[in-house]
This record gives structure tokens, C-alpha cells and sequence, in this order.
């Protein structure tokens, strides 16, 4: 390290004396800030990239069915009849009582599958671990810890039922006798 | 005369220019030349140099660490074999399956993919449980017990997202039933402790199409972009994050004092 430079020869000495001339020295202190602005620079941009990374995971459009819609007229759905039509293509159980018109979910509350409505037994039973719902959702045997959930039904102008998905009524916490919860028709 | 000729020809292919590029070294013979050719070989050298007589007893390590490595290849080598048959879309990912067994030659393969994938687990499970019987978790080992909890997560990891590839009823039911745990995770689930609390004013910022589980599925519930996603994870991003962390875990093992016994 220091030896190398102990022993200039001749000729390279004058050649070194031009150079340290010409170009500006960098001092200590400024190439110190100039590379704090650099990793800073860098590190900006990995951790640019990482949110990026993480975002890119979320797409803006889903190629899933609609979570709002309208099933038909009111008078299409028979009382005291769990009407599957819509169980496959919009996950929903509607179920006229004489107190009126309900969507249910199909999705199970224990972890997720999707219960059979056995017309003969007149309950829900899910094929995965056995709970059994009631018409009205209510369960009352295997490990389903709550009820079904509802979805929010209304009337459209035209008087077409209107399903929001994106509104759930849960047993539980007393939000079936909120209004959506049960369409009076 | 003719063991002669034979003697030059051999040391003819191991004088040549391209055996003496690949093998730096020649043949070892004295105890460092053998040392010299394990550090020199980008193989071996990750291996300990040396081990000691007791150390490979089979009763004492069982050798299910090795074993586990053994059915990776295994896996690895039948996995990428699949990947010639297999697409990953909801059209055709079940019928492919069906098809890899009854009209692909050598129909066995996916079986040789299922059993091994079912028994590496076991290896790993039963390797952990050798090493914390014989206390190899201790330190200067500590660290490398870590690596190995993080090796046997991607295993169950690459273990369940292999799962849905089939596409068929247990298959998606059980993809369901397991991401439906992902809702409850702590902040990141939608569902979870801590989750209403990200929130600013009335708007939940981890909602059901936000949370980790949505990162998970790319969508609210098992269907053609969990499909891919898994496929993706399966065959790509977890094969080479669990191929780092074996190399630091054989690594270590070379580093922390050698391969099982005391110190």
C-alpha cells in the first residue's frame, strides 16, 4: 500500500504533478454528501419498487360475478320454498316466509364450503363437516359457531328484487330486523 | 505393454486441458489434497470438508435431513416434468391431471410427485425431531434451527399450493378452508385482531378485497387467478426461496461446527 508509492521513478513523477492540477479535487466532505444522496437515492427507489411489488398484487378489475343485482319480481319466488336458481351464479339462497323475502348465503359459517339445501330434511347441511342450517338460517347441529348471513334485499323502481352482496346482516349481532335485512312483500 | 497404454490413456484424459479446467485438482491421495478438492468443488464445497466417524452413524442422524434434500431433487425432477403437461386454467387444469395418468407414458409420474411431496413432509417433521432429541438445536446451532423452522413453513407451504392444482372438489374445498383462516391473520387479515383499527375515518383500509388472503387468491374467493397464483408460487417463487435457504442451512450446518454430535 504505502510501498508502491515510496519509489517514484523519474518519469512518472512529472506526469503525476499536471494531473492533480487539472482535475478539481473531490474533497472528503462533499463526496461524503454527494454519496449520502446517492444510497438515499437508491434506497427511495428499491423502496419504490417494494410498494410497487405490493400493489401489483391487488389487480383494479376482478373477473368475479357482480356483487349487486336484481333477481327478478317478487311474485317469482313461491312462499315457504328455498329457491337454489342463484346458488351457483350469485352464491345466494332466496327464501320466501310469510314474513317475507330473504337472501341467504351459501357460504358456510364455519370455514367457508358450501351447504346442500335438502328439501327432504328441510335444512341446510354442509357437506364438509356437517353443520346444519335451518330455512331461516339459523344453525342448530355441527360445529357452524353462528347463523347464516343475510344479504341486503330492496325493491327496484320497477319493483325487481335488488340483492346487495356487499351488505351482510348477521344473526348474531341483531341486524335481521334492521331494515334490508328481510324484504315485507 | 497393454497395461501400460491403458495407464497413458487414462492419464492422457485426466492430463488433458479440459479435465485439468474442470477438476483443478489432481486426484487426491494425501489428507489436504482431499480437503482442497471438497473446497474447490462449488458442489461439495457447501458440505463440510471433513466429518467425523460418529457423526454419520445413521442411528444417531437418522439421515432424514439428507433425505429430505434427496426427495426435493426428486421432486424438483418430476415437478418440472409435469410442467410439460399441466396448464394451470380452470378449463383445463383437472382434465390435464386425468390425463397425465391415463394418457401420458409413464403415467406413474404425478403419483411419484404426490407421494414424494407426502413423504418429504415426514422426512422434515422426523429431521426436526432428531435434532431437537439429540439437542443439535443449541448453540452455536441456534440460528440454523431457525433456518430450518423457515425450511419446514415452505414445505407445508409448497405442500398446500400444490394441493389445488388438481382442481377437483377436495382440492378447491380445501384451498377454500384453508385461505378462509388467512381473514383471521392480525392486522392483514380483514377479519382479524387489529384490522378495524387500519382504518382512516369510516373507510377500513384491510377489507375483503384488500388483505392478505386477497393477495393470496388475487380475488374474494377460490377461482382462475388463485389457480394461477398458486401455480405460480408452487413452481416458482417458493422452489427458489427454500433453494436459498437450504444452501444457508447446509451452509451453516459447515459453519456451526459440523453435522450433528456434540462439540
Amino acid at each position: 500500500m504505502t510501498d508502491a508509492s515510496a519509489t517514484p521513478t523519474p518519469s512518472e513523477a512529472p506526469a503525476q504533478e499536471p494531473q492533480q492540477d487539472s482535475a478539481e479535487p473531490i474533497e472528503r466532505k462533499s463526496f461524503l454528501s454527494w454519496l449520502s444522496v446517492g444510497w438515499i437515492a437508491f434506497a427511495a427507489a428499491t423502496g419504490g419498487f417494494f410498494t410497487m411489488m405490493g400493489r401489483f398484487m391487488f389487480p383494479n378489475v376482478l373477473f368475479e360475478p357482480p356483487q349487486s343485482f336484481t333477481i327478478g319480481f317478487p311474485d317469482d319466488f313461491q312462499i315457504g320454498v328455498v329457491d337454489e336458481r342463484f346458488k351457483d351464479s350469485r352464491g345466494i339462497w332466496v327464501v320466501r316466509s310469510y314474513d317475507g323475502l330473504y337472501a341467504l348465503s351459501t357460504v358456510c359459517t364455519h370455514l367457508g364450503c358450501t351447504p346442500n339445501w335438502l328439501i327432504t330434511d328441510n335444512k341446510f347441511k354442509c357437506p364438509c363437516h356437517g353443520s346444519g342450517f335451518r330455512k331461516s338460517g339459523i344453525n342448530f347441529e355441527g360445529p357452524a359457531p353462528r347463523p347464516l348471513e343475510r344479504y341486503k334485499v330492496t325493491l327496484t323502481e320497477d319493483g325487481q328484487v335488488f340483492v346487495d352482496k356487499s351488505v351482510k346482516f348477521q344473526y348474531e349481532k341483531g341486524q335481521w330486523d334492521l331494515p334490508g335485512a328481510i324484504l315485507k312483500v | 505393454m497393454a497395461d501400460n497404454e491403458r495407464k497413458s490413456l487414462g492419464s492422457r484424459i485426466t492430463g488433458s486441458m479440459i479435465w485439468t479446467s474442470i477438476f483443478r485438482t489432481p486426484f487426491p491421495t494425501t489428507r489436504s489434497e482431499r480437503l482442497k478438492s471438497i473446497l474447490n468443488n462449488v458442489f461439495l464445497h457447501l458440505h463440510p470438508a471433513k466429518l467425523s466417524r460418529h457423526a454419520v452413524k445413521l442411528k444417531y442422524t437418522w439421515c432424514m435431513g439428507g433425505l429430505s434434500f434427496y426427495l426435493f431433487i426428486v421432486l424438483t425432477i418430476s415437478g418440472i416434468l409435469l410442467m410439460f403437461y399441466y396448464r394451470p386454467t380452470v378449463e383445463y387444469a383437472y382434465t390435464d391431471i386425468v390425463d397425465l395418468s391415463e394418457q401420458v407414458p409413464m403415467g406413474i409420474m404425478r403419483e411419484i410427485h404426490r407421494w414424494t411431496a407426502h413423504m418429504m413432509v415426514i422426512t422434515v417433521l422426523l429431521h426436526m425431531f432428531r435434532v431437537f432429541m439429540t439437542g443439535s438445536y443449541k448453540p452455536p446451532r441456534e440460528f440454523n434451527w431457525v433456518v430450518g423452522v423457515l425450511l419446514l413453513t415452505l414445505t407445508l407451504f409448497l405442500s398446500f399450493t400444490g394441493y389445488l392444482l388438481p382442481w377437483d372438489q377436495l382440492a378447491i374445498w380445501a384451498i377454500t378452508v384453508g385461505t378462509n383462516m388467512a381473514r383471521a391473520t392480525p392486522f392483514l387479515g380483514h377479519e382479524g385482531p387489529g384490522a378495524a383499527l387500519l382504518a382512516i375515518g369510516d373507510i377500513n383500509l384491510v377489507t375483503m378485497s384488500s388483505d392478505v388472503r386477497f393477495a393470496l387468491l388475487g380475488g374474494r374467493f377460490v377461482g382462475e387467478s388463485a389457480l394461477l397464483r398458486f401455480y405460480v408460487l408452487h413452481c416458482v417463487a417458493l422452489p427458489f426461496i427454500i433453494m436459498i435457504m437450504m444452501s444457508v442451512h447446509f451452509w451453516r450446518i459447515r459453519r456451526d461446527g459440523n453435522i450433528s454430535g456434540p462439540l
